[in-house]
């Protein structure tokens, strides 16, 4: 009885043990995000400091840089103008396509749907070099709303995919009541398939603005006047002078940029996974 | 439901009866997101492939066609060879270590226990916070003097100040570094796939396994492994694609040094064709993604016919 009971007491130690490298592997680095954020630069650059906690007392410096001496505000203001362009432009194409190949085109639709969803797997670090041209050829370089009509060539297949397979789970027989009682098949589609899939387009909402916020090669590649550049690029690229990071500003940049993302990620996740693994698992 | 109360007769016009044909319609409704992709995806794919076989440069935009010559150049080029060996170093290593972790962490998280669900969120945001910003806080973590690893080193009395290693500018080491920032990017993504393909069994299959004297293992290897296939291959498929064409970790990292160390094909790709503005080579070097790619594709398309059956 005594043996099992420490045969218990040490499979429960070692995982919780496990859980816990697990936590800290994962999550470490954002609290490092967080800890930098806050710390004072004569703090944060001195070795003989054990900097897992605040030798200082904690500071707002680096946020006040931030807000007050950077662009970050136009970054963010930018970031949020892409998003909100990009998302309108998916919404509008791909619920339509995705409607259509639920329910209009049977078994093509569904080989087409599938088509669709592949070119969402065509590197971005392939496309760069062609695109750049089209960029060029619209006029866009150096602007951010290249990046309005670059996104949605992955959101686009990526919320067609997802929306697709919440329009299957509809029950097909509202909208042909609908039908039978007048409704045109277009009135069907506006009036019974989008309000009941509301949930399945809030769904592509959020991941088409945080999929627009993840980017980061793009960007990259087509925008390097600072004032344009979105939120990740910005903070990635933009708050170094020379060789000096200005690591408080950067960490404090990333995390705010983080947050609403992680957030709302948690949230979706469940219906993130049913969407990319195609209804795999039934 | 206010719909089905809207039946009054609407005129009926010619447009009105060819938009209530299925296919037509259907048609209609799905051109957009087709166009779209095939203008801005597809045109610009066929263009890449051209541009590798031609000598167009930012200063020479004749678009000539050279045939495999730029092929030839890349080839003979020794850090080409290098760049191509460390895509498959990266990507591999990456993938292998993120799964190891993958697995160990949806065991853990498959059983009850009080906090799951925040674990469970702690332990997603590698995935989900931008890899920007994360591979910017990585950076700062492997900083050449204010490390924070080395730190502890020091601390644990592992290393001494002057022998701690300089992660991002030794070549082995740099390597290893963004091995472990991508297979820790990746990892709760393969713990989010695991859990999902191991939920999905119905429980009566293993229990009937448990009856039959089906040991741990053997459950795990024999029954749950091979269903959980098709959603572990679609997962995998996933993390190969993109961090075989990645571009961020390195750009940001290390800038493919010390000396070429860490370059891969994406930033490769990047500093010949976009900085240097030499088009076709930078294609060149580009399109050698393409074989791994069709063979990632032509595997995910069998899982998903296979699925149908």
């Amino acid at each position: 009885m005594q043996r099992a009971t420490a045969g218990t007491v040490l499979q429960e130690t070692s995982f919780y043990s496990a859980v816990v490298f697990f936590v800290i592997l994962a999550a470490f680095p954002f609290y490092w995000m967080l800890i930098t954020a806050f710390k004072t630069n004569g703090d944060l650059y001195n070795v003989s400091h054990i900097p897992f906690w605040f030798n200082d007392p904690p500071t707002l410096e680096h946020f006040h840089y931030l807000f007050e001496k950077t662009l970050f505000t136009t970054w963010l203001l930018n970031s949020l103008i892409i998003g909100l362009c990009v998302t309108a432009i998916t919404l509008v194409t791909a619920l339509p396509a995705a409607y259509s190949l639920a329910r209009m085109t049977g078994r093509n639709g569904e080989a087409l749907g599938i088509g669709i969803f592949l070119t969402y797997l065509v590197p971005p670090t392939l496309l760069f070099l062609p695109l750049s041209r089209v960029i060029a050829e619209l006029g866009l370089q150096n602007s951010m709303w290249a990046l309005v009509v670059v996104y949605p060539t992955f959101t686009i297949p990526f919320c067609t995919w997802l929306l697709m397979g919440f329009f299957k789970s509809l029950p097909v027989e509202i909208e042909e009541a609908a039908i039978v009682d007048g409704c045109s098949l277009f009135g069907a589609f506006i009036k019974m398939a989008i309000p009941l899939s509301l949930p399945g387009i809030l769904t592509v909402v959020i991941f088409t603005f945080t999929l627009t916020l993840q980017e980061f090669v793009y960007a990259l590649t087509f925008v390097s006047a600072s004032d344009q550049k979105p939120i990740t690029l910005g903070v990635a690229t933009d708050l170094i002078r020379g060789d000096i990071f200005f690591w408080g500003e950067i960490m404090a940049g990333a995390l705010i940029a983080s947050i609403p993302v992680a957030i709302a990620y948690n949230l979706f996740l469940d219906r993130f996974i049913s969407g990319i693994t195609g209804g795999a698992v039934k | 439901m206010v719909a089905i109360a809207d039946s009054v007769p609407k005129p009926v016009s010619r447009f009105q009866f060819i938009l209530d044909r299925r296919d037509v319609l259907g048609s209609l409704m799905v051109a957009p997101a087709i166009l779209y992709v095939l203008l801005l995806v597809g045109v610009p794919f066929l263009m890449a492939v051209y541009y590798s076989l031609s000598a167009y440069t930012i200063y020479d935009p004749s678009w000539s066609f050279v045939g495999l010559s730029n092929f030839e150049d890349i080839l003979e080029d020794p850090t080409f060879r290098q760049t191509l060996y460390n895509t498959f170093i990266f990507t591999f290593g990456s993938q292998i270590l993120g799964l190891i972790l993958g697995k160990f962490g949806a065991l853990l998280l498959l059983r009850p226990f009080p906090g799951r669900k925040i674990v469970r969120a702690l332990i997603i945001l590698p995935w989900v916070v931008p890899i920007a910003l994360a591979t910017v806080a990585w950076q700062w973590m492997f900083d050449s003097l204010y490390s924070v690893i080395n730190w502890t080193l020091i601390a644990m009395g592992i290393v001494t100040r002057d022998e701690a290693p300089n992660w991002l500018g030794t070549p082995e080491l740099a390597m290893l570094s963004v091995i472990v920032v991508n297979a820790w990017r990746f990892f709760p993504f393969a713990i989010v796939i695991f859990l999902a393909g191991i939920t999905a069994v119905p429980q009566d299959v293993i229990d009937a396994a448990t009856v039959d004297g089906a040991g741990f293992w053997r459950r795990n290897y024999q029954i749950i492994l091979p269903m959980i296939l098709p959603i572990m291959a679609i997962g995998l498929v996933f993390g190969i694609v993109f961090t075989f064409t990645d571009l961020s970790i390195v750009y940001l990292m290390t800038q493919g040094g010390p000396v070429g160390a860490t370059s891969v094909l994406g930033f490769a790709g990047f500093q010949t064709g976009i900085v240097s503005g030499d088009v076709s080579h930078g294609a060149a070097i580009s399109v050698f993604m393409l074989p791994l790619l069709l063979i990632v594709v032509v595997t995910m398309l069998r899982f998903i016919r296979r699925r149908e059956i």
